[in-house]
């Protein structure tokens, strides 16, 4: 890994929300073929870090630079899965035709028929195992049907970095597998960097080379070993936090926004989350 | 039942009204089209509220001597206007809608009560009429169709895009807020084409009809606008059409047709769904 390009690199970003520091002197790369989960309460700036790579949130200081350039709006070597949320009921698209936005979606004008096109969306839906129901309606596919479709979309553009923001949510287990396994072997295949930004990390923990934790205005890069420890995470809360194993998995207790009844889970799967007591 | 069809000198009827024919099949295409995105967007009521604020343009118009067409197209890019700035999110945009929407109806209603000129003119802004269409209104009719047709022409993909799924077309580039802008800008332009032809109560009939009807046959984005259209033309020629043999306005019998369309769509998806037909392929 140590040896492949480096795709995305920020260095010293900081990102304020009005007076308000959500991370300060944030230095990260991701190299090509790279797994990193982003991890961290709510409100630590896990989806604005997406944001800011997209060029959507500038930041405070600090510079992101994709392949050694600074990073521009609507780059189409940057895919987006986002969080499952679709259209309903009264959407003229079917699957095949939500990949298809990803090819050329962004282009003006009417869509002529075109072979190439074809053939590069039958493929895209073929890489995503869904061709069977590439001519379903998009309103009436599962979530996790839905979310093979956006990894579809986003390969379009041959990406060299991969953003997914909480892709995972509300998925059932089987779908989570099913879909994290999908990005997994699509980033040896293709070798694009992924960012995965994720409340859980256990559904990915098998395939992560990375975790980048953001809490308290603070960060931590390195291997899930490294980071997700006790004394590591109770530093960057400043707070008691213990992580445990159990079993393969790995919890997380003591978060402040366990505390403060907040409505979402808030960490790496917590303990509520589990069921245990 | 004389009243609703009597068809004697049907032929001489339809070369007087030549001009409210091609209207309203400029009317049903541009409704058919426009009406996918009222349906991807959710936009129904939007619609209808931007179009009582068309009546109250109207019967301004008509009370200050400007004119129907002029009234109504001030009035419909207002709303649209409002309703697109301040209505981005689906929550905001239905409060804002049911707020202007009974302000536009008591301020026509105001406009029409001062206005001292003939009978016919206030009812037919709410409920639609089957006047001679003159030759300079004809044009401008089409001037606006050609403009909305043309705009949807240029900003379909992209506009489809951001309908289906905005943060994604965003992170691709597209700009999703211009977008909408025009979208509501295209959206008033019909708008105020439809209220002087089918009246302000029943412009959903033609904005929205069709495209619901045609999304219950198919969910392909090229057969969808087709059938929308098909549907559209078929609703205003065919009211249009019976309208000359009564002395009743059109827009029941536009209405109906619509109607009439949509329900049978309904049953045939109803009836397919049933039998489990999505497109799927299950293996053998």
């Amino acid at each position: 890994m140590s040896e492949s390009r480096i795709v995305l690199s920020v260095r010293d970003a900081t990102l304020r929300f009005d007076t308000r520091t959500i991370w300060e002197g944030l230095d990260l790369d991701v190299r090509a073929g790279e797994f990193i989960a982003v991890l961290g309460a709510n409100g630590s700036g896990k989806t604005s870090l997406l944001r800011a790579i997209l060029g959507q949130r500038p930041l405070e200081r600090g510079t992101i630079e994709l392949l050694g350039e600074p990073i521009a709006r609507g780059d189409r070597r940057i895919g987006y899965v986002p969080q499952q949320k679709l259209a309903d009921q009264g959407t003229p698209l079917r699957a095949r035709d939500l990949v298809a936005l990803g090819v050329d979606g962004d282009n003006w004008g009417i869509r002529l028929p075109s072979r190439a096109r074809r053939a590069a969306v039958d493929a895209l839906l073929a890489a995503v195992g869904a061709t069977a129901y590439a001519a379903v309606p998009i309103a009436t596919l599962s979530g996790g049907e839905q979310q093979r479709l956006r990894i579809g979309q986003a390969l379009a553009g041959d990406p060299v970095l991969l953003l997914c923001d909480e892709p995972l949510a509300s998925l059932d287990l089987a779908h989570q597998q099913g879909v994290s396994e999908l990005i997994d072997q699509q980033r040896h295949e293709r070798g694009f960097g992924v960012l995965f930004v994720t409340h859980d990390i256990n559904p990915v923990l098998p395939m992560v080379d990375r975790v980048l934790y953001l809490a308290g205005g603070g960060f931590r890069i390195g291997a899930p070993d490294e980071v997700l420890r006790s004394e590591v995470l109770t530093e960057l809360y400043g707070a008691p936090v213990d992580v445990l194993r159990v079993r393969d998995r790995i919890l997380v207790v003591g978060t402040p926004d366990e505390a403060h009844h907040d409505p979402e889970p808030a960490s790496v799967g917590t303990l509520y989350e589990e069921g245990v007591p | 039942m004389n009243s609703l069809f009597d068809f004697t000198d049907f032929g001489a009827l339809v070369a007087l009204e030549q001009n409210s024919i091609i209207a309203g099949a400029v009317l049903g295409l541009i409704g058919g089209l426009i009406g996918v995105f009222v349906m991807t967007r959710d936009m129904a009521f939007a619609v209808h509220g931007i179009s009582e604020l068309t009546f109250a343009g109207a019967s301004a118009g008509l009370l200050l001597g400007v004119g129907v067409t002029t009234g109504s197209l001030v009035g419909s890019l207002v709303a649209a206007l409002i309703v697109g700035v301040l209505g981005v999110r689906a929550r905001d945009r239905n409060s804002i809608t049911a707020v202007l929407m009974p302000f536009g109806l008591g301020l026509g209603i105001l406009c029409l009560a001062l206005y001292s000129g003939r009978a016919a003119n206030k009812f037919g802004l709410l409920t639609g009429q089957i006047v001679a269409i003159d030759a300079p209104q004809l044009g401008s009719l089409l001037v606006i169709a050609g403009i909305v047709l043309v705009g949807l022409g240029v900003v379909w993909r992209p506009l489809m895009f951001a309908s289906v799924d905005a943060d994604v077309a965003i992170a691709r580039g597209v700009p999703a807020r211009t977008l909408s802008i025009v979208f509501m800008l295209l959206l008033g332009l019909t708008v105020a084409v439809s209220v002087q032809i089918v009246g302000a109560l029943l412009v959903l009939s033609i904005l929205v009809t069709p495209a619901a009807a045609a999304l219950q046959l198919s969910s392909s984005p090229v057969v969808v606008p087709v059938l929308g259209v098909v549907f559209g033309v078929v609703s205003m020629v065919g009211g249009i059409l019976l309208a000359l043999g009564g002395s009743v306005p059109i827009s029941p019998y536009v209405t109906t047709i619509s109607f009439l369309i949509y329900l049978v769509c309904r049953v045939v998806g109803w009836a397919r769904s049933r039998r489990g037909r999505d497109g799927r392929i299950v293996e053998a």
